[in-house]
């Protein structure tokens, strides 16, 4: 069909210049990928043929789990509630440690480059160090138990929430900033006027997420000795009660599936 | 706490250039802005029109000549003086550079911040203000007309109303000049027109001086007493609408702008962008 596009669309093709050739980068690429992972599955001992000739052992290992023990399921119970309450407090001083160290990691508020450079090395260091390490640091301090679970999500976690909210400030309008900074007012007036209100459904978002994260986490934290539901999952497990290991993982799913509802809606009503 | 006097604003001499660029955006600039004058800079795209402005702010500094509020140099301000010539200056921004998530009033009150002493100032920090403070800040948006605004989020509001709201907070502020750059270049004629009436008002009732650039002639004709022409970074034109003739127009801008008199509405796009 010809339409009055046909002046342009029609005629000999112009001298079209040509396409700069990415086959060898390509090749490069592709190669280096199947060497690097053929190398990284030696590592890991990937044995398909294994898998497939015993998966049947895990249903063996399974068979136990499908008569959940309920002897002992009030106290699982408390300890689910520890387990919250771990992530809850975690959370709390991750927030007190994230946000003084966010704001100073700030390229855009830090006051000296040596103070943000400062800022960030810490926080690197605080997510690169597993919070099960910082536990079993924390249970040298303050003996087994919740107090050390809650702490060590705290600091690391503190580092993860650190380095968002500078990012987060760091992407904020200059412009409503400058709009207060040109009034006259002060460092902090600028952080309160020109940041905050920016930053902050972002980062309660942020910190909503990292709640849910930490309670997984600090099911598990038990396991070294920082309280809560972690130490009967391990336990349970290790010496084959196997009715009881399926008690305390239901219990398990149920709290995440409980908090992530909660958290959803506490996000729905407040951003 | 009055607003203190409009100061004497003496340009003398200034440049301003920038390394790596061969041409300066200011040079051999002078003129005395008398207190409560109401002055448009005018000019093409790169005439140094912003620049001269952020010179006045002291968002930048001259690198040479002097400019003077009254008898003192810029250029010497350090810290606490550098603030408070801040605070002294009422900025009003082309993308308005309102907190964009607040509540309007609460952006009329950051125009207070400067002024708070005391706990006031800690208190701010939290966004609380006492009665005084909010009296002051509601009776500066009844006077742009967005009272009822008071409650919605900025950034709810149009572009003029958002304007206004801006010149609610300069008045809050209480400073003894107005800087306006390019006030009314995102907003449609009849917004803009709106806005600049505003600005007037506001200007003539409390007799301070405005100075601001402004990329319609018409809106420079109508509303300034004074107007200055840019070109090249060069002062080509320093007078009244009156001899802003087209002889005028085609020295400032380079090419003929026609002009229809006679009629206040044109909606002439001089600068060449």
């Amino acid at each position: 069909m010809s339409t009055a596009f046909a002046s342009i669309h029609g005629g000999p093709a112009p001298p079209v210049p040509a396409k700069p050739s990415t086959t060898g980068r390509t090749l490069a690429a592709t190669l280096t990928a199947a060497v690097v992972l053929a190398l990284a599955a030696r590592v890991v001992e990937l044995r398909p043929l294994e898998l497939a000739r015993d998966i049947g052992n895990i249903g063996i290992f399974l068979k136990g789990y499908l008569h959940p023990s309920f002897a002992n399921v009030g106290e699982y119970a408390w300890q689910c509630l520890v387990t919250v309450c771990i992530a809850l407090w975690g959370t709390v001083l991750s927030l007190a440690v994230s946000v003084p160290l966010g704001l100073l990691g700030a390229r855009n508020l830090s006051p000296h480059p040596l103070v943000y450079f400062a800022a960030r090395r810490v926080m690197d260091v605080l997510r690169a160090v597993n919070e099960f390490v910082f536990a079993l640091m924390f249970v040298t301090a303050v003996g087994l138990g919740p107090f050390a679970g809650m702490l060590a999500l705290g600091i690391h976690t503190g580092g993860i929430l650190g380095k968002l909210l500078s990012e987060t400030i760091e992407s904020v309008d200059p412009g409503q900033m400058e709009g207060v900074a040109a009034v006259g007012a002060g460092r902090l007036h600028v952080i309160a006027f020109g940041v905050i209100p920016q930053v902050l459904p972002n980062f309660l978002s942020y910190v909503l997420l990292r709640f849910e994260s930490d309670i997984r986490s600090a099911s598990v934290i038990g396991m070294v000795g920082g309280g809560g539901i972690g130490f009967y999952l391990w336990d349970t497990i290790r010496s084959f009660k196997d009715g009881e290991a399926a008690t305390v993982i239901l219990l398990i799913v149920a709290m995440v599936m409980c908090v992530d509802v909660v958290s959803s809606r506490i996000r729905r009503a407040a951003i | 706490m009055a607003s203190d006097r409009s100061p004497a604003v003496t340009l003398d001499a200034v440049g301003r250039s920038f390394p790596g660029k061969t041409a300066p955006a200011l040079a051999d600039v002078s003129a005395r802005i008398a207190p409560g004058e109401f002055v448009a800079v005018i000019g093409k795209s790169g005439a140094g029109k912003t620049t001269l402005l952020r010179c006045l702010s002291r968002a930048t500094t001259v690198t040479s000549g002097t400019i003077r509020f009254d008898t003192t140099d810029l250029a010497r301000l350090r810290g606490g003086a550098l603030r408070a010539h801040r605070a002294r200056v009422g900025m009003i921004y082309q993308q308005f550079n309102l907190v964009r998530r607040l509540p309007v009033i609460d952006n009329v009150l950051v125009g207070r911040l400067g002024r708070l002493r005391g706990w006031a100032r800690w208190a701010a920090l939290g966004r609380r203000f006492d009665s005084r403070q909010r009296a002051i800040a509601f009776r500066c948006l009844d006077h742009v007309g967005l009272l009822d605004h008071a409650w919605q989020r900025t950034d709810t509001l149009s572009g003029g109303e958002q304007q206004r709201v801006a010149i609610a907070k300069i008045m809050a502020q209480e400073p003894a000049v107005v800087l306006a750059d390019e006030p009314v270049a995102s907003l449609d004629l009849s917004n803009g027109r709106l806005v600049m009436q505003t600005l007037r008002r506001v200007a003539s009732t409390v007799g301070i001086t405005v100075i601001a650039t402004l990329h319609h002639v018409e809106h420079a004709r109508n509303y300034a007493d004074r107007i200055l022409g840019l070109k090249e970074g060069r002062l080509v034109f320093d007078g009244p609408a009156t001899r802003l003739t087209d002889a005028a127009l085609f020295e400032i801008f380079g090419e003929f702008v026609a002009e229809p008199a006679g009629r206040a509405e044109g909606e002439h796009q001089l600068a060449a962008s």
